[in-house]
């Protein structure tokens, strides 16, 4: 068991989206507990080519960072490679690739990758594998219909293998959810499609690790991680013009130092 | 060409256990032998074409060759953003079907008629696009191409009575197949409609014109050797297509000629109208688009004429 600190997660967060000079911060930040939660203890990942690693789907691609930092404290991608992120030429830009060690599946386009987690649920099964899938969508993600057919295909086979988590940070890119497009009651949706559903605080490590730790025998689960977008960094919490903004330096430096103030 | 897809189909699953098959809830009279013999490759995902293409991908990625079946259509623009951020971006063996391209499934209207499959496939730099001609050659290409390491998309025609003696069912991924011998016109043909140029060379031949047929049932590969060297030797090139001309085999014949400094004319063939409130048999509506080998046949004549 390796444990990985989300403070950790959002100092390279924060480092490399200020080099870089590009935003999507806030929905990087919102999800360092799930995806130190992930990449800490959950996923089975002997090595990022072992054919029965556990798969993750990225599906919210533009929180790429945060993957991108769990895999380089994870020792799969160095410093050098992690300090090309948005560069010219780079593996490592803004939604994530699978030329990449250690990204199973590019994503970008919303709406697609539960689908392919899916697949990759029902690839597990036909093997005879015990591997687990999880994506992590956004939750202006379920706006997509596609994720709906997805949900629907995994419950009628009875996925089990397959685990969603929706970042529940209650933003999109043009405003909160709940004025864009109402998505409530989010757990109440999934379960009448037949999923297991379980709502967490997205922030605290040990509710997210137990509800992620096994796997439900018979039925596809979603854990709703009701989180913070821009979380941990105070003037970019529950800031819509975060979810585009790249920091100034001066902006750069307060929010590494509330990180430093961070217990 | 379905039958004959199925029947291909079926060989392949009993050799390879990679071999998979998902339709978006199409495929009656086609698909039941390969659910009977194969239950647990044989997937029916609902009416839901986006998810078939993630789940193919995802599934694909497991090591498995799925093949992904519904009407050209709903096929390949329906779920396009899928495929190509799914088996094209990934370069996995998904299998697109795409049935019935053209006005194959006429009477049932513009949704069900695929006249942009082609040219949407045709522009992804990476993906294998096949278009048989016959129901022969549709079995060929498929045994031919199902390994491919990468994504492929097949257009393959409804009708199961197809038949191009003279093609002997021959397929080779990237090349020309001539039938006949070609003269001062070559008709190139793309798909299920290739029957018609034939048809049409016949009687441009009565008519004392030396025109012969070259199939070209793939796409991309672009099989610009074959083309280029072709046309070199011709006054006259028609392309025939059950598709829009734009961003198919028309295209593509008039990008070789321009790039390759060709003399030879062309006289692309194909649907120039959206063909919305008019529905009707594919035979109607072949000739209505100048399809029918008589249209055919009239226009080249005419494109001849001093």
């Amino acid at each position: 068991m390796s444990n990985l600190s989300p403070h950790q997660l959002r100092r390279l967060i924060l480092e490399q989206s200020r080099r870089a000079g590009v935003g999507h911060i806030g929905p990087a930040l919102s999800i360092a507990e799930i995806i130190a939660a992930l990449y800490g203890e959950v996923l089975r990942l002997p090595n990022p080519e072992d054919p029965e690693r556990d798969r993750f789907v990225l599906s919210k691609g533009h929180a790429a960072l945060a993957l991108y930092a769990a895999l380089k404290l994870k020792g799969i991608i160095s410093q050098e490679q992690l300090d090309t992120f948005c560069g010219d030429g780079t593996l490592l830009g803004v939604h994530p690739e699978h030329a990449l060690p250690g990204v199973d599946f590019s994503t970008g386009s919303l709406g697609q990758g539960l689908s392919f987690g899916a697949g990759a649920a029902l690839a597990a099964r036909l093997a005879g594998s015990a591997r687990r899938v999880f994506v992590l969508v956004s939750d202006a993600e379920c706006n997509e219909g596609s994720l709906w057919e997805a949900v629907m295909f995994a419950a009628h086979h009875r996925l089990g293998a397959l685990t969603a988590i929706v970042d529940d940070n209650g933003q999109q890119a043009l405003g909160k959810t709940a004025e864009v497009l109402n998505l409530r009651p989010l757990a109440q949706k999934w379960r009448t499609f037949g999923w297991q559903a379980a709502e967490v605080d997205g922030h605290d490590p040990v509710a997210l690790r137990q509800a992620l730790a096994t796997p439900h025998p018979d039925a596809p689960q979603v854990v709703i991680a009701r989180t913070v977008c821009g979380k941990g960094v105070s003037f970019m919490e529950g800031q819509v013009k975060w979810h585009y903004l790249p920091m100034s330096e001066g902006e750069y430096l307060r929010a590494c130092a509330e990180q430093e103030a961070a217990p | 060409m379905r039958q004959a897809f199925a029947q291909a189909l079926m060989e392949l699953a009993a050799a390879d256990p990679r071999v998979m098959l998902l339709t978006a809830d199409l495929g009656f009279g086609v698909l039941e032998k390969f659910a009977a013999a194969y239950p647990d490759r044989f997937f029916n995902v609902g009416v839901a074409e986006a998810n078939m293409i993630g789940l193919a991908t995802g599934l694909a990625e497991g090591g498995f060759i799925p093949f992904a079946y519904s009407i050209a259509t709903f096929a390949a623009l329906r779920p396009y953003d899928q495929f190509r951020n799914g088996p094209v971006a990934h370069q996995l063996p998904v299998r697109l079907v795409g049935i019935g391209g053209g006005f194959e499934y006429g009477q049932n209207g513009l949704t069900h008629q695929g006249l942009e499959d082609l040219a949407l496939m045709r522009v992804q730099p990476e993906l294998t696009t096949i278009a048989p001609a016959d129901p022969a050659q549709a079995g060929a290409a498929l045994k031919a191409t199902y390994a491919l390491p990468g994504p492929i998309y097949y257009r393959i025609g409804k009708s199961d009575t197809l038949h191009l003696p003279e093609l002997e069912g021959r397929f080779r991924l990237g090349r020309v197949e001539v039938v006949g011998e070609v003269g001062e016109v070559v008709l190139l043909a793309t798909g299920a409609i290739a029957v018609e140029a034939m048809a049409a060379a016949s009687l441009l031949r009565q008519s004392g014109v030396r025109a012969g047929v070259a199939v070209v049932s793939t796409l991309r590969p672009e099989p610009v050797a074959d083309l280029r060297e072709l046309l070199a030797r011709c006054t006259l090139a028609a392309t025939i297509e059950a598709h829009y001309v734009w961003g198919g085999l028309g295209s593509l014949t008039a990008e070789v000629i321009a790039e390759g400094g060709l003399g030879c004319r062309l006289l692309r063939c194909g649907v120039v109208s959206m063909p919305a409130g008019a529905s009707g048999s594919e035979a109607h509506l072949n000739h209505r688009h100048g399809l029918s080998s008589a249209a055919l046949a009239k226009r080249i004549l005419a494109a001849l004429a001093p």
